[in-house]
């Protein structure tokens, strides 16, 4: 279900990182939560993003939620379809919906998000309360 | 711990999401939102609404106490007739909104809201100088609804009641998938549908046979979700929301149900003095132009100044637009005027627009 080559946070975001480059986006239990979205505020690329702090929101017909970013970074580049097309995030949410891409400015930021393993753990502690 | 319909166990089952609502642990969503709202505008949906609380008040006092605590005209009701009404405040204000139906001569039933029941009871007992019975029968009672264009057709399949003569708020006490109960031609969709009131301990025996009886329409399970974007598509106020106990009436849009000719009720004169001077704010209704969606507490910028508070607002499935319901000074409340919605410190904006969003076409 979450792909081990992703790390998570508390907050329900992924990111996977190549090189200096990671790609965020919210994952399958997050996008479960909202139920259907329509509607994605992102930033531009080229703003600056820090790590545990809100960069844009995702809505659903019920509810509007903050996505968090996993690290600190400059935008690159900003997940156009999303614009038109918000309900990607339902059906694809670690893959053709990721968010944006940032270029990392503390690679070690990284170090202390969770496995897919450790994720999908921390969700059914999250359930079971 | 919250509060349980006897249909959790299959809406856990069928794998809906569920949320705490009024003290209930209660369906939201079970296929989505936006198809279960489809649903509902192009075929028809179910909902489990048995969290709404039912006042039964009885006795020669019966009918004197209705008149006295409500805002609309209880005498004009035919036995087997419903009418929306509003437990009322000295102020003008609603204790609540509510669905009156006359069971006998001197016995209605009141359909309430979950958050309230509790208030309503204490405040209906508070003022019972009539001598009336009152009883809170909640309990005894679970409530389904179908709603949709065909849920006419699907529920006539399941009882022998005859649905092409039972009219827009009249109610029959019929069997439906062989339990005995009230059957009403109500809902709070925007579309033909019936509201059925039974025994709890039967709930699973009507809950299964509606589903299946619509099952060739595709019938939905609808949770809270879809019923909230349904009713304001129509524009029905949700109490808490467009109603609460500071807001009159008058101002909530619900002139309508405001019978000041009927005699003495509580509010009645604030409400006769409120039509004479003129109201404090208006209920208005919006669309959004720019890309946004505005929420429940958002302000609302006219002209530059923050002048009003959005009391509703969401995605409308079916329009396939950004609606919302705001209260506005009365002398801002012009439709076709542009107006912005501060969505996150942004102005987004929005366009007045008549209400309802939606109407069933005939």
């Amino acid at each position: 279900m979450y792909p081990p080559e992703l790390l998570y946070t508390k907050d329900h975001e992924w990111i996977r990182v190549d090189e200096s480059i990671g790609t965020i986006g919210i994952t399958d239990h997050a996008q479960s939560e909202l139920g259907d979205i329509v509607f994605v505020e992102l930033p531009k690329v080229g703003d600056a993003i820090t790590a545990k702090e809100s960069f844009g929101t995702v809505e659903s017909v019920k509810a509007v939620s903050e996505i968090f970013s996993p690290v600190t970074g400059e935008v690159t580049a900003v997940n156009s379809k999303l614009e038109n097309s918000p309900e990607l995030i339902n059906t694809d949410p670690h893959g053709d919906a990721w968010l944006v891409r940032v270029r990392l400015s503390d690679r070690s930021e990284i170090e202390s998000l969770m496995s897919a393993d450790e994720y999908e753990k921390f969700i059914q502690e999250e359930k079971g309360h | 711990m919250l509060k349980q319909t006897a249909l959790h166990k299959l809406h856990k089952a069928a794998g809906a999401r569920m949320v705490e609502f009024a003290g209930w642990d209660m369906p939201v969503e079970y296929a989505g939102i936006t198809q279960e709202h489809l649903a509902v505008r192009k075929t028809a949906g179910l909902f489990d609404v048995s969290h709404m609380g039912e006042i039964r008040l009885s006795g020669p006092g019966a009918l004197p106490l209705l008149q006295y605590v409500t805002c609309n005209d209880a005498s004009r009701l035919k036995i087997s007739q419903a009418q929306y009404s509003a437990l009322t405040l000295p102020n003008g204000a609603a204790v609540d909104d509510c669905v009156v139906h006359r069971l006998e001569q001197e016995v209605f039933l009141l359909c309430v809201n979950a958050a309230n029941t509790e208030k309503d009871f204490k405040w209906i007992s508070g003022q019972n100088r009539f001598d009336a019975e009152i009883l809170d029968v909640s309990e005894q009672y679970s409530q389904v609804a179908i709603q949709g264009p065909r849920a006419a057709e699907i529920l006539q399949r399941v009882t022998d009641a005859n649905l092409s003569k039972l009219h827009y708020y009249w109610f029959m006490i019929s069997a439906c998938c062989g339990v005995k109960g009230i059957l009403a031609r109500t809902g709070y969709t925007g579309e033909d549908g019936f509201e059925f009131y039974f025994p709890p301990q039967h709930s699973e025996t009507v809950w299964t046979g509606l589903l299946e009886a619509g099952r060739p329409e595709g019938i939905l399970p609808c949770g809270l979700g879809a019923r909230n974007t349904l009713r304001l598509e129509a524009a029905y106020p949700l109490y808490g929301h467009e109603l609460n106990e500071d807001t009159t009436l008058l101002e909530a849009n619900l002139g309508w149900i405001t019978k000041l000719g009927k005699g003495n009720f509580l509010g009645r004169e604030a409400l006769a003095a409120q039509r004479e001077r003129g109201l404090r704010k208006k209920l208005i209704g919006f669309e959004m132009i720019d890309r946004g969606i505005a929420r429940d507490g958002y302000d609302v910028l006219i002209e530059g100044e923050h002048l009003g508070t959005v009391t509703s607002g969401s995605p409308a499935p079916f329009l396939k637009k950004n609606i919302g319901l705001a209260f506005v000074p009365p002398d801002c409340d012009q439709s076709g005027r542009e107006i912005r919605i501060e969505v996150r410190g942004r102005g987004v904006a929005a366009r007045q627009v008549p209400l309802p969003f939606y109407k069933r076409p005939k």
